[in-house]
């Protein structure tokens, strides 16, 4: 049954002890202990997807992501490990789930592509026309290294900042977004997430009101079976706009982001799945 | 490009290797656009050793996924040892990798 | 069906596959350890019957609960359904295969275990259509099987 996110918190602590996040616990643990203690069609959709997440391509992304990371790269040759995500420079351990988040050095809120584009450009030289920054999806530099740094928040509860003035805009703008219809269909993001019991062909969908249900929804980077390949936060948004048959949207501009916060916070307090897979 | 994958983990004595091959594993029945049958073209042999001992021969046919996950588990794997698993397919082309478990 | 969860730590290794595939196009690869030839003829069979006699000599299987088959009840896609297999309870096991009924040629492979090896084994497989999966454990002499039906929504042939 629906559980508001103030009872969820302990419960989530209580499995994840003996830390706060249990190290140990892969991205399938942290799934199974949701539908445990939920009574989600949304979640256990798919025997087939829960079969695989044990052995999920993602893994193999996520280490050729942490040799981008490290390796100095650039004509500035440096590596990623002084960027700053959020938690100070070269600190991972929870940084995704605390994402987006307004950064001082750039006076905006950043997604984790957006912030990870910005550390390439400044710490390592790239510039928009490189390769290491214009191929954002697919077998991208771009998708290894972010699916390498969420995963380093798997299992724990999402916590975006919300002290700022403008992480509270984007929020606010995101909520905006998701409850305006638009488009030739007249469709919002509520027309399919604002309820229970929707569905587009044989996929059941995520309730946005149901946070843990809507903690794998949002839980980005995940592997697409159907696209064998990993995709990013960005890559859903583009998707759902898609789906929606709204106006393109631009990757990693303010509007994606604005969703992307409003995504986050209203999974907040329930466990992040990353690596997840879907369908 | 082809890739060998593998990853190896000892979890109560016994040694999980997971690996993830690249290739198109096509059955051969399989048409493109304009109609005609692409040609088989697919792993025929997958071969598993441990320390350079061979510990597992697999024939495959087509019908085993497109870029494919296997997995096996081994006794007797210390620290240290090397998992090698390498392929060879119905055209003669052949890959491997290996890794050494820490 | 709820997926047996486990602990795991997953150990880094060193990856060599870049350089291997250098070396084996130059020719400077080894040449395989066994030079069995791929059974042509197993895997050209049209029937599960004959596919079982070509591999075994035989196609006697003996339904035993020791071979522990899983599959997802419902494959929403045909072309990447998970399979796994372990037979620990049985002895002195040589092979575990793994045979789709309803595939035009239902033998998948075949996985033959040195003693060294634990009896289990996973993969993920194509299956066009629902049918049954059946997976046969060569041991002690003895064909034992398990079968599981999958229904698949979507299929996995590229058709």
């Amino acid at each position: 049954m629906y559980k508001n996110a103030l009872c969820a918190l302990p419960i989530m602590l209580a499995m994840a002890s003996p830390a706060l996040a249990d190290p140990g616990q892969t991205p399938d643990e942290v799934l199974q202990a949701l539908i445990d203690r939920s009574d989600s069609a949304y979640l256990t959709q798919s025997e087939q997807n829960l079969m695989m997440m044990q052995d999920e391509p993602s893994y193999w992304v996520i280490e050729q992501g942490e040799i981008l990371f490290k390796e100095p790269r650039g004509p500035k040759k440096a590596s990623l490990e002084q960027c700053d995500f959020g938690k100070g420079p070269g600190v991972l351990e929870g940084a995704y789930v605390e994402m987006p988040r307004y950064f001082a050095d750039t006076g905006k809120v950043m997604d984790l592509e957006s912030r990870l584009m910005h550390c390439m450009k400044t710490l390592q030289g790239f510039t928009d026309e490189d390769k290491a920054i214009k191929d954002k999806h697919g077998n991208t530099d771009l998708v290894k290294i972010q699916t390498f740094i969420a995963a380093k928040s798997n299992g724990m509860a999402w916590n975006p900042p919300m002290d700022h003035p403008l992480e509270k805009a984007m929020r606010g703008a995101g909520e905006e977004f998701f409850y305006r219809r638009a488009g030739v269909s007249d469709f919002a993001c509520s027309t399919c997430h604002g309820a229970t019991g929707k569905r587009i062909r044989a996929s059941v969908l995520p309730n946005s009101s149901i946070p843990d249900e809507w903690t794998k929804a949002v839980s980005w980077p995940a592997f697409r079976v159907g696209h064998e390949a990993v995709r990013g936060s960005q890559h859903r948004v583009s998707e759902c706009i898609w789906q929606m048959r709204q106006a393109e949207i631009v990757y990693g501009s303010e509007a994606a982001i604005a969703i992307i916060a409003y995504w986050t916070d209203k999974a907040r307090g329930q466990p992040a799945i990353l690596p997840d897979l879907k369908r | 490009m082809s890739e060998v994958k593998i990853r190896a983990a000892l979890k109560d004595g016994k040694c999980e290797v997971k690996a993830l091959l690249t290739h198109p594993m096509e059955t051969g029945r399989r048409k493109d656009p304009a109609g005609n049958l692409i040609p088989a073209h697919h792993i025929q042999t997958v071969e598993l050793l441990h320390n350079g001992n061979l510990m597992v021969e697999a024939d495959w046919g087509g019908a085993i996924s497109t870029n494919p996950f296997f997995s096996v588990s081994l006794n007797n794997v210390a620290s240290g040892d090397t998992i090698e698993v390498r392929w060879v397919d119905n055209k003669g082309e052949t890959s491997s990798g290996s890794v050494k478990v820490k | 069906m709820k997926p047996q969860q486990q602990r795991r730590l997953f150990i880094k290794g060193t990856l060599a596959g870049g350089a291997v595939v250098a070396a084996a196009g130059l020719g400077l690869i080894q040449p395989r350890l066994v030079l069995a030839a791929w059974p042509t003829d197993a895997f050209h069979s049209n029937s599960l019957e004959e596919a079982l006699n070509k591999v075994f000599g035989s196609s006697t299987l003996e339904a035993s609960d020791k071979v522990v088959l899983k599959a997802p009840g419902i494959a929403e896609n045909g072309a990447v359904v998970p399979i796994s297999i372990n037979a620990e309870q049985l002895e002195n096991v040589e092979s575990i295969s793994i045979f789709s009924e309803k595939n035009p040629t239902p033998l998948v492979a075949r996985f033959k275990l040195k003693p060294g090896c634990v009896p289990e084994v996973s993969t993920r497989i194509k299956m066009g259509e629902s049918g049954d999966v059946i997976a046969v454990v060569q041991a002690g002499g003895k064909l034992y099987s398990a079968t599981t039906n999958v229904k698949v929504t979507v299929g996995g042939c590229g058709g």
